[in-house]
């Protein structure tokens, strides 16, 4: 973990290590809460690869556990009472099984987190400056004008005017957008292999969101840093990342190349996710599909598949698998890396027949004619 | 500059219902001063010596005037050119005569002001430093043993009246062991260390009730900054707990507490009445139980209007130490 | 709720409030037959009228003194119509003024200029007591379910409460009539004795929606209804509020910062930029051939996960920058400091919103589609100024063209310069 003490400027890191092991590899992670009602599962059996440079979009909707996942990555689950279990490998070092210091050392450095409202995540009675600094600080034996200094360059580098005068300023005294950026200068200001942006721009309004968005893509190019972007908007996954994870009731449900899992999803929860949101070029006479019910308790989650009691074509698994069995995660009919747990036998079929004329009629005519 | 204003309003209101609540009682103040065997006559005649015969009003008018441009007593001018030594003279700010003391109500407050004012700062400093000290320990072992005995304790002095612990601690910390001198007040200047050793006790006595609930609320509001964003951000930037502790959380839990701390101090300065008699000390919680007893109403609207203007700076006080703590107070 | 007896439901422990999202009764849609509203009805008459609408916050000095040192003009001369059983959207960021526009027409503040006709009254200089009964006619659902709804209150009395205080029915139909409600959004009827917390976010938000009905309004101004709930839910929702429409012919404010629900949902869409509208037309035409550079930034700015999935992405217009403040907003067009075709006639004259088409207005010296943006000014005829912005002598502003809350039958045609009728 030389890299990141030395020099600012990106170092070409190849994408997968000598030892074919990815940059990121999170194996059966686990993370439950233990509390007085019972055992919260906040994330059950997850794991992910991800290489530098590489970007990871994990969607899902509130209580899917996609948030959990990412700080138990950043040891932030560290001193309270979760259970956690499972491999969090980065760089060929399991981070869930090295002390609490030398986690507090690895964090910030290696691993930076930017979060979903900038304005309480930084501390309000503090110049942007000083928390920018001090991120320095920790990890580099340097002055405080040293650090001050560095804070400047990467205001400037994240496109703050006049960052020698805003570097004195308050947060309450940048717009929203000003902060974020604030937040990932000080999310990158010691050249971390991995960035986890946890809903970087919920808070934003939309051209704001584009201008972080674009910032984050040049940020990566330059840095070469592996994101994990979590999300529950769809849009900015398609925007942003190579692969995508939906994650839901804890567990990840499918997982691939983001252009497969828009465009050939196998999991009715995605075509859920899909169908429920409008979009701005789509039919309007169309109606929206919503998924009936309500996302469910990660204290008692419901049996078998866990989508189950949502879900649309439940009747087309024979028996009562549904609810008895777990489906595993399995390889999609489409191969490759994607994956995806449902007990659909043909779900691409579903999804042409059924779903995608529902949501996209003049998509489901395109995908009919070429193929005919 | 809108608070020092509204401030001095307020003082000139409070004496207003000072004097107004006064006399609406059916009091007679005149009674004391008029001796033993009083007849009808001496009585008026005392009373009209004393201007007590004049609407309530008119005496506040008279009060108020006296704070700006000093008094004398009798207000008599005849009788301050002939007989110049049966007139005793008030200088500005005047805040009245006392006749059961015989003596001007600002020299009454000037005795009594730093006996209270040293109790209630040694208290003060007392308890701010142990409820914030065990406030934090509590919050950081919360659940555990350590918590429940920090606030189970400090609940217990709580719980304890003022004058049982104040008297626990002159049997065993001065009497039984000597650890401590039987507490007497020693001026600071006369001997800084005697004046110091003297008041341990007592204010010890106070900030031990007072701790209790800031034990409670620096708990509450560590823990609770332990939520906040900005805290899993400094853990993220991997800072070490202390400094997360001190720089992050302890720095926005402080804001309320200094609010709080203010207020109860400026409310103490007069409020130590049992101390101060428990440890026989003439501070200015005794001088108040005395003029209430003795229907001193000089002394009695003299020490409202100085306690009051003592609570209104120490919320002025707060207010600025507010926009200091906070930028967002001060940058708008 | 004294005068029903519990059910076990209502006995259960505060802790179980899963229980409440077990029981959800399936979405109501099917009931209704009718899909979304795809077109205006353009012939319908205007519900309301707002005309040249102006809210200015006051902004105060420190001092003793609190003298009024400036204003924020958080709405700033709007003006637009919306029909009967019609939805309007309006769209904008944070700090454009549409909520603020939104308090306005549900008369939660006072305006400072400007009229707002509901059904033909003007409403804006209305006393609370005068307020009342209109009270029953328009209201309003808010974003946040969980902070507008009373935690210490049961659902019941939440929405028998205007009932109540309207004393629309006897006190012993309220719960019947609660009952009612609450089966048309999809809850529970038997929840009515529970209270906010026991249920979830989206079902709130259909709590919400059921206490904005109970007066059966012709005027609901829905302000973010659906931003703050998960995108499964807000689907629900947004069927929820359609069928809602087209069963009792409701007009809609859908006061939304999210475009691609407002074309779901609004057969014409007003864009909000510091106050002002800046564009206003039907949806084909705000979202397929916007005329402003605002409204062209905006909708290029948005993540479309068709778009990125068959390949590649739009390419965006970058706006730099910040929203302006708007206390002290920049002078002639406001959106010019950020605004990639601005010229010197922009800081000089403001433009006015001036009808271009049958069913649209737009904001802008330089209106046109993207990449197709005249190169002089198409507003100097209307308002008697030069290319520069200077005046020019004798030539009047021409405000038959302009200064029309609704939609004239003639407009310029941005082609020739001259006005053309339909």
């Amino acid at each position: 973990m030389t890299h990141a003490a030395s020099s600012p400027a990106p170092e070409t890191v190849p994408q997968q290590r000598p030892s074919g092991q990815p940059f990121l590899s999170v194996r059966d992670l686990l993370v439950h809460f233990p509390t007085v009602d019972g055992v919260v599962k906040a994330t059950d059996g997850l794991s992910f690869d991800l290489a530098r440079g590489k970007t990871l979009g994990i969607v899902g909707e509130s209580g899917s556990g996609k948030s959990v996942s990412s700080s138990t990555i950043l040891g932030l689950q560290r001193g309270t009472r979760a259970i956690v279990k499972g491999e969090i490998l980065l760089d060929g070092t399991d981070l869930l099984s090295i002390s609490d210091e030398q986690m507090r050392l690895r964090r910030g450095r290696d691993v930076a987190m930017i979060f979903q409202d900038p304005l309480s995540a930084m501390h309000p009675y503090y110049t942007v400056g000083n928390q920018i600094g001090e991120a320095y600080m920790v990890h580099h034996d340097v002055s405080k004008k040293a650090a001050r200094a560095r804070a400047i360059e990467m205001l400037d580098r994240v496109g703050i005017p006049q960052p020698d005068r805003r570097v004195d300023d308050y947060p309450h005294q940048f717009s929203g957008g000003m902060r974020q950026r604030a937040m990932i200068a000080m999310g990158l200001i010691n050249d971390p292999g991995l960035l986890i942006a946890d809903e970087p721009t919920t808070a934003l309004d939309v051209t704001v969101q584009a201008q972080i968005l674009d910032l984050l893509q040049d940020l990566q190019r330059e840095f070469n840093s592996a994101i994990i972007i979590i999300t529950h908007d769809l849009g900015v996954v398609a925007e942003m990342a190579d692969d995508v994870l939906v994650m839901y009731a804890g567990r990840c449900v499918e997982y691939g190349p983001t252009k497969e899992i828009l465009t050939q999803p196998q999991m009715p929860y995605t075509w859920g996710l899909l169908s429920s949101v409008p979009d701005v070029a789509g039919d309007t006479e169309s109606r929206l599909v919503p998924i009936p019910g309500n996302p469910p308790s990660l204290l008692n989650p419901p049996s078998g598949c866990a989508f189950h009691p949502r879900c649309a074509h439940l009747d087309k698994v024979p028996g009562n698998l549904c609810r008895t069995d777990l489906p595993d995660l399995t390889p999609a009919t489409t191969g490759g890396n994607h994956v995806k747990r449902c007990h659909l036998v043909h779900p691409e079929d579903v999804w042409a027949k059924e779903v995608l004329p529902e949501i996209a009629p003049e998509l489901a005519e395109q995908n009919q004619e070429p193929t005919a | 500059m809108r608070r020092i204003f509204a401030g001095v309003i307020m003082l000139i209101l409070m004496s207003l219902v000072t004097y107004v609540l006064f006399f609406s009682g059916g009091l007679h103040p005149e009674r004391a001063a008029c001796g033993k065997n009083c007849s009808p006559a001496q009585w008026e005649q005392t009373k009209k010596a004393l201007g007590y015969d004049k609407p309530a009003v008119v005496q506040w008018g008279e009060f108020l005037k006296g704070t700006v441009a000093g008094r004398t007593y009798p207000e008599d001018k005849a009788l301050a050119k002939a007989n110049p030594s049966l007139v005793s003279t008030c200088p500005a700010p005047c805040l009245g005569y006392s006749v059961v003391n015989t003596t001007n109500v600002s020299t009454e407050v000037k005795t009594a002001f730093p006996v209270s004012f040293s109790l209630a700062i040694l208290a003060f400093i007392m308890w701010i430093v142990g409820g914030v000290f065990f406030g934090v320990i509590a919050a950081l072992r919360r659940g555990t043993v350590v918590d429940r005995g920090i606030v189970g304790v400090s609940l217990i002095f709580y719980a304890f009246p003022t004058f049982w612990i104040g008297l626990f601690f002159l049997k065993f910390f001065a009497i039984q062991w000597q650890i401590f001198p039987v507490p007497s007040y020693v001026n600071l200047t006369d001997s800084p260390l005697a004046w110091l050793g003297n008041l341990v006790l007592p204010s010890l006595t106070l900030a031990l009730i007072y701790m209790a609930g800031y034990v409670r609320m620096t708990r509450a509001f560590v823990l609770e900054s332990f939520g906040e964003d900005y805290l899993r951000t400094a853990r993220a930037k991997g800072l070490p707990n202390r400094r997360v502790l001190v720089k992050h959380s302890l720095r926005a839990s402080l804001t309320p507490i200094v609010t709080m701390a203010g207020l109860d101090f400026g409310a103490l300065v007069g409020g130590a009445i049992i101390t101060e008699s428990v440890f026989n000390y003439d501070g200015l919680g005794a001088l108040a139980v005395d003029s209430v007893r003795t229907l001193d109403l000089p002394t009695i609207v003299g020490l409202v209007v100085v306690l009051a203007a003592f609570i209104i700076l120490a919320n002025i006080v707060v207010d600025i130490l507010y926009a200091v703590i906070d930028p967002r107070v001060r940058l708008g | 709720m004294s005068h029903a007896e519990p059910t076990p439901a209502a006995e259960s422990a505060p802790g179980e409030q899963s229980s409440a999202a077990e029981e959800i009764i399936p979405d109501p849609g099917h009931v209704f037959e009718a899909h979304g509203q795809s077109e205006a009805d353009f012939s319908a008459k205007p519900i309301l009228t707002v005309d040249n609408l102006k809210m200015y916050f006051p902004v105060k000095s420190a001092g003793i003194i609190r003298r009024t040192i400036g204003h924020v003009q958080a709405v700033d001369g709007v003006s637009f119509e919306v029909r009967k059983g019609d939805s309007l959207g309006l769209v904008g960021e944070s700090g454009c003024g549409k909520s603020t526009t939104g308090r306005l027409i549900t008369r939660l503040y006072k305006p400072t200029a400007g009229s707002i006709a509901f059904e033909g009254t003007d409403i804006s200089g209305y006393g609370s007591r005068q307020l009342l009964p209109l009270r029953r006619d328009i209201q309003m659902i808010f974003q946040d379910p969980a902070t507008s709804l009373n935690p210490r209150h049961t659902v019941g009395s939440i929405i028998g409460a205007p009932l109540r205080i309207h004393q629309v029915v006897p006190s012993d139909k309220v719960l019947p009539r609660v009952q009612e409600l609450l089966e048309v959004v999809g809850l529970n009827p038997e929840h009515y004795n529970r209270y906010p917390h026991e249920f979830s976010g989206g079902q709130r938000q259909r709590i919400g929606i059921a206490r904005a009905l109970t007066l059966q309004p012709k005027l609901l101004v829905a302000d973010e209804p659906v931003s703050a709930l998960d995108v499964s839910i807000q689907a629900q929702v947004i069927n929820l509020l359609q069928d809602l429409q087209n069963e009792f012919g409701i007009a809609f404010l859908f006061i939304a910062h999210d475009l691609a629900v407002v074309r779901h949902f609004c057969p014409e869409v007003a864009v909000m930029y510091l106050g002002k509208i800046v564009e206003i037309a039907d949806r084909d035409t705000i979202y397929g051939a916007p005329h402003h550079p605002y409204t062209q930034a905006l909708l290029s700015a948005v993540p479309d996960v068709r778009q990125a999935s068959i390949g590649g992405r739009r390419e965006r217009i970058r706006l730099e920058g910040d929203v302006p403040s708007p206390i002290n907003p920049p002078s002639g067009c406001r959106f010019r400091t950020r605004c990639p075709i601005a010229r010197d006639i922009c800081a000089r004259v403001e433009p006015p919103l001036m009808q271009v088409g049958k069913r649209h207005k737009v904001a802008c010296h330089f209106a046109g589609e993207l990449g197709q943006h005249p190169a002089t000014p198409v507003t100097t005829g209307v308002l008697g100024v030069d290319d520069e912005g200077h005046d020019v002598a004798g030539a009047q502003r021409r405000s038959d063209l302009l200064d029309h809350p609704g939609y004239q039958d003639t407009w310029l045609d941005l082609k020739t310069g001259q006005p053309v009728g339909s």
